[in-house]
């Protein structure tokens, strides 16, 4: 209990630019400022993924920070939260409809909590944090049983087909099955944050 | 009622040495932590933030303990926890009031296991942290060396319990040592500008050095052997004041912290130097206040004394 109690008291996090405006990472830096000074709740901002907790993503994923995304989450020792940053981040945002955007973060890792705006104020950014603090604890509580986040694998999800990660597209056809879980199952809550539920035991994963 | 328990080569093992061990080994991680979680405060303070609870430290090394288990190599974990055990050894044999030299040699031991640790691991960032660890280890190195001729010089003995309570305020022969010992505690304390190998701000530079492979339970054995670490550098400030009775320890403490303070300050006041500045800046302060006290000791003192 007490492990559990002290991961929600010193989250490390680790901020990855994807191809965000520079508009949410000024944000990101600005929560380390005097003014908001996040390190009040333990919070380090570290360059390592191994010795992180928190993965703040700003941007939407490309083709060409795939690899890195994953690179950095894979890295990341259990328990971890990754935390969405701005629309962009979340959806794909305004740059959605770019030819080399293939949209929101959870495309290609599992994203635990999502803050919107554009760019998200520092506020909000501490807020999702700390929202992302109760996943941890979760997700501390459900490593103890043996459950852990799954190291993503090389393959991704396009909007109309699935790319294998050895340089195949597959494009997607009818009577394809589209895994519900891909869906993020998302509750909103009162400060319109997308919180998903921490993972339950069916969706374990063996590595 | 401070028996002698056994006499071995002209050490004497007192009880109140075996309890100093003890109690050190007991007690230095929680003063270490605190002292650790005082500095992050204070750092905040100066940059003008409200910074972290006291206990920080300690949550963040129960949490380290707490994570998945995470290693690069096995030998890697086997080096940190080698780090940690002569650090501890380093500082029984300071608080147990036995020879600084082998206090010394302890120490380097642990900091060179801390080099395997980091070369051991094949990344590039942990090995430039561990080449820049060694950089950093030339440096200091022979101003502890000399520290330790001065407190020979000065007091007759190499022995902490002799030195503690001798008649002599080593302070008085050992001002140079003692400036060249201020100087080079910045880098032992990893502070900046010579915090070269493993700094918290060097990300762009080289990820976290040394540390960078280090994770969960590896990195929370590195940082309580940190703080095992930085209480007996600090009991070595106050070895300059002790003189075995209650005025001199209180002087003691109170330099103690005045120093600590004043590495805060500089850490919030510069920039990290590169490595070529650390070595020279080291040793010419080695070589003028070190060498400078040695030789007033070795050559003017007889002198004077006639
Ligand atoms: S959400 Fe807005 S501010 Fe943030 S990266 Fe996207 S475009 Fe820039």
């Amino acid at each position: 209990m007490k492990t559990m109690a002290s991961i929600t008291k010193s989250p490390w996090i680790i901020h990855y630019d994807g191809s965000s405006c520079n508009g949410c990472d000024i944000e990101v830096l600005a929560c380390l400022t005097p003014m908001y000074d996040v390190e009040r709740f333990g919070i380090i901002n570290t360059g390592n993924p191994k010795h992180a907790d928190i993965f703040l993503v700003t941007g939407s994923v490309n083709e060409q920070n795939i690899p890195v995304v994953k690179q950095i989450y894979n890295q990341m020792p259990n328990p971890k939260v990754v935390v969405a940053i701005g629309i962009c981040a979340t959806s794909g945002g305004i740059f959605r409809d770019c030819y080399n955007i293939i949209g929101g973060i959870d495309k290609v890792i599992p994203v635990d909590v999502y803050v919107p705006g554009c760019a998200a104020r520092p506020e909000a950014i501490i807020d999702g944090v700390v929202k992302g603090l109760g996943v941890l604890a979760e997700k501390q509580a459900a490593l103890a049983k043996g459950i852990a986040d799954p190291t993503v694998s090389g393959a991704y999800r396009y909007e109309n087909g699935t790319y294998d990660g050895d340089g195949t597209f597959l494009p997607e056809e009818e009577g394809d099955t589209v895994i519900a879980a891909a869906e993020p199952q998302s509750t909103d809550d009162e400060n319109g944050l997308r919180v998903k539920p921490a993972m339950t035991e069916e969706q374990e994963v063996d590595d | 009622m401070d028996t002698v328990l056994f006499t071995f080569y002209g050490y004497e093992l007192h009880v109140s040495y075996l309890v100093g061990a003890v109690l050190y080994v007991v007690l230095a991680p929680f003063a270490g932590g605190l002292i650790a979680g005082i500095d992050r405060k204070v750092t905040a303070r100066m940059q003008g933030r409200v910074g972290p609870p006291i206990l920080q430290p300690f949550y963040d090394v129960a949490k380290l303990f707490g994570k998945e288990k995470i290693t690069v190599n096995n030998a890697q974990d086997f080096y940190v926890m080698c780090t940690l055990i002569f650090m501890v050894i380093s500082g029984v044999f300071f608080f147990s009031g036995s020879n600084l030299l082998m206090m010394i040699f302890t120490l380097t031991a642990a900091s060179i296991f801390l080099v395997l640790a980091g070369y051991s691991s094949n990344s590039p960032y942990a090995q430039i942290g561990a080449e820049r660890e060694l950089l950093q280890m030339m440096a200091y190195e022979p101003m502890v060396l000399l520290s330790a001729v001065g407190f020979y010089m000065a007091c007759g003995s190499f022995n902490v319990g002799d030195i503690v309570m001798s008649d002599a305020f080593s302070f008085k022969y050992l001002i140079g040592m003692f400036i060249g010992y201020l100087f080079i505690i910045t880098i032992k304390l990893r502070k900046s500008p010579f915090d070269l190998s493993m700094s918290h701000h060097a990300h762009q530079e080289l990820v976290k050095g040394l540390t960078t492979e280090f994770s969960g339970r590896t990195l929370g054995i590195l940082e309580i052997s940190h703080w095992y670490e930085n209480v007996f550098l600090l009991g070595f400030i106050f070895l300059f004041f002790a003189r075995g009775s209650l005025p001199y320890t209180i002087l003691g403490v109170a330099v103690v912290i005045v120093c600590y303070f004043v590495e805060i300050l500089i850490d919030n006041g510069y920039a990290r130097m590169k490595w070529q500045f650390t070595i020279k800046s080291a040793w010419i302060v080695t070589l003028i206040f070190g060498g400078g006290n040695l030789f007033v000791l070795y050559y003017l003192q007889p002198i004077l004394a006639r």
